[in-house]
């Protein structure tokens, strides 16, 4: 690790005022990414804003029902919130299909939205990244990429975002509070992270000097019919190939009134189609449905060679995960057999 | 601003830990993790380094009450903590039920990913969220063992969970 320059602001305006001032600054909240990053020299930041002393630890239910998270609320604390875990179950158990219980218990909820991508190449300062090192190039693209994207990539990075976590956040209503130096503002979710594009170093829309403050998460509506279904190399512990975040709201009739679908380990952020939901009102919640909207959320899915499986596998998941939550047999994920 | 260091910090910042019931005051660079300041300027070789990278978790130790990977944490960020180590759980001559358990139950070959087993046992203990073979199994999917006495670890953690559930049973009844 190389040296760096130490600071522990006591609130969120010094940590900002510092954050601005320095562009080599990174913030350290968890740790479990930064430290990791920063001892594989991946990156090298020249100063080190702790801010686990700022008063961002709440967990509030407002009065609309919506759960303001602290960024600073550990994953572990949040998946096993009670209201949470009642009321936006998918959440909880998205946060549970991720990681260790020692690394969920170091993790911040700010920090998992911030978490870098787990591409090879990306970790192995010893080759192209255009991500680590803008115009250096992709070793991804033509290299080993049985763990790369297929929805949303570009020439330039083929990269996934590898949180559980934002799945289901993007398939929830959800809102990030920002504060930065010239005020604070609130991001919707899904405008949170971007596509790589021509700036794959860039993986989020925060400006210089903004922290994330908070989570705000609803959707109360789908604690009846939802399930996060991680598929991945072995049972536990491991990164998703694809990951699916699925919410039904199903009416008397037995017809959509509300669907969501994420993906995970498929695109630089968590893929959702909001206008492919929305078609999908008023249709019977069966698997003729889910299928149609599988086809559609793959419609410009494209392998790179070693993941081309991901795409059937997506398509798969996508119904699978649907059909647990229309049975209201959500994913346990503890129990690795899959219904 | 709470604490501040330059780059050049040659004397290190000021930090105080309750390690295992005792106190320390020690001075680090920034960039020293808990699990090296605890193996190298403190002697407590008992916490292990694994992959260093918060994969195997053999580094694992309880800061606060809960089990977290010491190689990902500069000690820096941990000013006024108290850490448990595995030499703090329990003596040869006075174990903790879990290393009674691990030794009955030889949940071990090398012994190397032990400690962190252990200390991250007594974590998901008293954490609770595990109340079936199964998901002992899930919350201790972080740590790895490369001689593969999982078998033996899930039964000696089962022991001691059932163990604890009657006691608090009759606790309970009392």
């Amino acid at each position: 690790m190389k040296p760096f320059e130490y600071l522990r602001p006591s609130d969120v305006s010094e940590a900002v005022a510092a954050l601005a001032a320095n562009p080599e600054a990174q913030v350290l909240a968890g740790g479990t990414n930064l430290v990791d990053l920063m001892k594989y020299d991946v990156t090298h930041p020249g100063a080190v804003i702790d801010i686990n002393r700022l008063p961002l630890k709440e967990i509030e239910q407002l009065e609309d029902g919506t759960f303001r998270i602290g960024a600073l609320v550990s994953n572990s604390i949040a998946a096993y919130h009670a209201g949470i875990a009642g009321e936006l179950p998918l959440l909880s158990s998205a946060i549970l299909a991720g990681a260790s219980p020692q690394l969920r218990n170091a993790a911040t909820c700010g920090g998992n939205l911030l978490q870098r991508t787990r591409c090879y190449y990306f970790y192995d300062a010893s080759t192209p990244c255009n991500k680590r090192e803008p115009g250096s190039g992709c070793g991804a693209v033509g290299g080993v990429n049985r763990i790369h994207a297929i929805l949303g990539a570009s020439q330039h990075c083929i990269a996934t975002h590898p949180s559980d976590m934002c799945v289901a956040l993007a398939a929830l209503d959800t809102v990030v509070d920002v504060a930065g130096p010239t005020g604070d503002r609130q991001i919707p979710f899904l405008d949170f992270h971007r596509l790589p594009g021509d700036h794959p170093e860039r993986d989020n829309t925060l400006q210089q000097g903004e922290i994330v403050t908070a989570i705000r998460v609803s959707g109360g509506h789908f604690k009846r019919h939802h399930s996060y279904l991680k598929l991945r190399d072995r049972l536990s512990y491991a990164f998703a190939l694809v990951s699916v975040a699925a919410a039904l709201d199903i009416g008397e009739d037995g017809t959509i009134l509300d669907i969501r679908v994420a993906l995970g380990g498929v695109a630089h952020k968590p893929w959702r189609d909001p206008l492919a939901e929305t078609e999908c009102a008023g249709q019977p919640a069966n698997r003729d449905t889910f299928q149609a909207l599988a086809t559609r959320l793959l419609a410009g899915a494209r392998g790179q060679g070693d993941n081309d499986f991901k795409i059937e596998m997506a398509r798969r998941a996508i119904v699978r995960a649907l059909e647990q939550a229309a049975a209201g047999t959500p994913q346990i994920q503890s129990h690795k057999a899959i219904f | 601003m709470d604490l501040l260091s330059n780059r050049s910090s040659a004397s290190g910042l000021p930090v105080s830990l309750t390690i295992n019931g005792a106190h320390h005051d020690v001075s680090v660079d920034p960039w020293v993790t808990l699990l090296d300041l605890l193996r190298g300027p403190l002697s407590m070789t008992g916490t292990k380094k694994g992959c260093d990278h918060g994969q195997c978790g053999a580094c694992t130790v309880l800061i606060d009450g809960e089990r977290i990977n010491s190689c990902l944490k500069l000690a820096v960020s941990l000013d006024g903590a108290e850490i448990t180590t595995i030499e703090g759980l329990g003596t040869p001559d006075n174990m903790h039920p879990l290393q009674k358990a691990f030794v009955e139950h030889d949940a071990y070959q090398c012994g190397y990913c032990t400690p962190g087993q252990i200390c991250s046992a007594a974590g998901l203990l008293k954490e609770g969220h595990a109340h079936s073979r199964e998901e002992i199994r899930e919350l201790m999917s972080g740590n790895l063992c490369r001689c593969g006495a999982y078998t033996n670890i899930a039964d000696a953690i089962e022991d001691v969970m059932q163990a604890e559930n009657v006691g608090a049973h009759r606790e309970a009844a009392e």
